[in-house]
């Protein structure tokens, strides 16, 4: 019988951003409590992120909006098997070493939570829990990477149940990518300088036309055409917020998006599932805003 | 050419298409009964189990796929496909199915959290070393005399099983598809 003996390795850059390709094609669930995380996994959910109050809330709320209570994280990671995030304030690495002792599976260095520090954010390589971090162009998430991120999710505009932002960021994301793959190599120093975006990074993409890292999509889907939608804008899979339960039938609404996301191709599923929901949450308009969260993080 | 899908519900099918195209198979990705049609093997990639057993449920290939793996369909399970190929899940939802064609029992996350995700060299047998990447990975726990063990690995707690055949069915606690080394996918690909 032969067998492996070597010491093995953990923290790699490989296991990290491997957890994020498993999660491809899902649909991550904001969840309060571990009722709300047992009807996301229930539904098809590939992860839940754990939090106090969704982004709709913090929203209305206002306040500091800080890392959840510990307590309230460890009663969802006992109550279903599903990876559990969990989100740390920007720059908060104190709120991040936090999550990393309580075994959370991926920290969120969040704008949807009040920033900790407008200058800098968490270096993240220092960690063995991976990063998943927002961004709103190429030049932030290309930042963030450098910073240690293993997964970037386009920021949108969380908690206002509107897409339209999240298309923003989605389309601006792609079009800087073919702008670096259509530039030579003289060009990219000055592209690296505009998009304020570590020079190998940007060499890296312009070769492989993607980001080095998993792009899912995050802030204001709603609805099951909502993630097909972003899905087939290139997204590889989904945060969903306060749509789920903010919604008329949460447990119904999950479902419907878990299914849109994996048939996101197949209009008459995707019609199927969308049939008879009850109401999306009610949604805000990105003008009406006194507080947009995208700002947040640089 | 053998013709091999990759069920796509969920998870890192990209990795799987890529590495079997790599080795000469024609390949298709399958969300749908009639995707299944013509395929010598199917691959179940790595992914959320819970998320991709209540997918298999939904679109309707379940009983469709239990027929084909029963009347000799060659499957190869990566992590949640190889929890969804285990005779029993430990540490699993209550409810949880599984196709129950190997006979072994696997426990979610049985290596541990995220955290203690890791890399390690596996010797897979008639192969050499290979990159071994577990991912919250599931653990053996209890396997039959009759299952033909292909590679262990001992992470401390003794050697347990993390690259296993029973007839047409494998598979396997880790992740070769995230690697670059395909001969854990020639293997399976040169046995259809």
């Amino acid at each position: 019988m032969s067998s492996s003996h070597d010491p093995s390795t953990i923290g790699s850059a490989l296991v990290k951003r491997g957890l994020a390709d498993m999660l491809r094609g899902g649909v991550i669930m904001d969840v309060v409590n571990p009722e709300q995380a047992k009807i996301a996994e229930d539904s098809g959910a590939v992860a839940v992120m754990a939090l106090e109050r969704v982004p709709s809330d913090i929203r209305r709320d206002g306040g500091v909006a800080r890392m959840s209570d510990p307590e309230m994280i460890q009663a969802i990671q006992a109550a279903v098997t599903i990876p559990v995030m969990a989100k740390a304030r920007i720059g908060h690495f104190a709120e991040a070493q936090i999550l990393e002792a309580l075994d959370v599976d991926y920290i969120d260095e969040s704008e949807v939570l009040t920033p900790a520090d407008e200058e800098n954010h968490i270096d993240k390589w220092g960690f063995t829990v991976p990063f998943v971090c927002g961004a709103t162009n190429l030049g932030e998430a290309l930042r963030r990477i450098g910073e240690g991120a293993c997964l970037i999710r386009s920021k949108g505009e969380a908690g206002t149940g509107n897409v339209v932002e999240a298309v923003r960021h989605l389309r601006t994301i792609n079009a800087q990518i073919r702008r670096l793959q259509s530039a030579d190599a003289n060009e990219l120093f000055a592209l690296a300088k505009d998009l304020s975006a570590p020079l190998p990074l940007v060499q890296e993409v312009s070769l492989t036309g993607k980001l080095p890292v998993p792009l899912f999509c995050a802030g204001g889907i709603s609805t099951p055409a909502d993630a097909s939608l972003v899905l087939q804008l290139g997204a590889e899979a989904i945060f969903v917020g306060s749509g789920i339960f903010k919604s008329d039938e949460p447990e119904r609404m999950a479902k419907a998006i878990v299914e849109a996301t994996t048939h996101y191709r197949d209009a008459a599923i995707v019609a199927k599932v969308s049939t008879g929901l009850g109401n999306a949450m009610k949604g805000m308009e990105i003008a009406s805003l006194e507080q947009r969260l995208a700002e947040r993080g640089w | 050419m053998a013709r091999v899908g990759v069920l796509a519900l969920q998870g890192d099918v990209r990795e799987h298409l890529a590495m079997l195209e790599g080795v000469g198979a024609d390949v298709v990705a399958v969300r749908s009964i009639d995707e299944l049609d013509d395929v010598d093997g199917l691959v179940m990639p790595g992914g959320e189990s819970t998320t991709i057993a209540y997918l298999l449920t939904t679109s309707g290939l379940r009983p469709v796929l239990e027929k084909k793996i029963e009347d000799g369909l060659a499957v190869f399970g990566t992590c949640a496909g190889l929890i969804l190929l285990a005779h029993e899940i430990l540490d699993g939802r209550s409810d949880q199915w599984s196709f129950d064609v190997l006979p072994l029992s696997v426990r979610r996350n049985g290596y541990g959290r995220q955290i203690a995700s890791f890399e390690s060299t596996v010797h897979v047998k008639g192969v050499g070393e290979v990159p071994g990447v577990f991912i919250r990975a599931p653990k053996i726990e209890t396997w039959s005399n009759d299952l033909d063990v292909l590679a262990w690995h001992d992470h401390g707690d003794g050697e347990h099983p993390v690259l296993v055949r029973q007839g047409n069915v494998w598979g396997c606690s880790f992740h070769p598809e995230l690697t670059d080394d395909d001969r854990v996918h020639r293997l399976f690909v040169d046995t259809l």
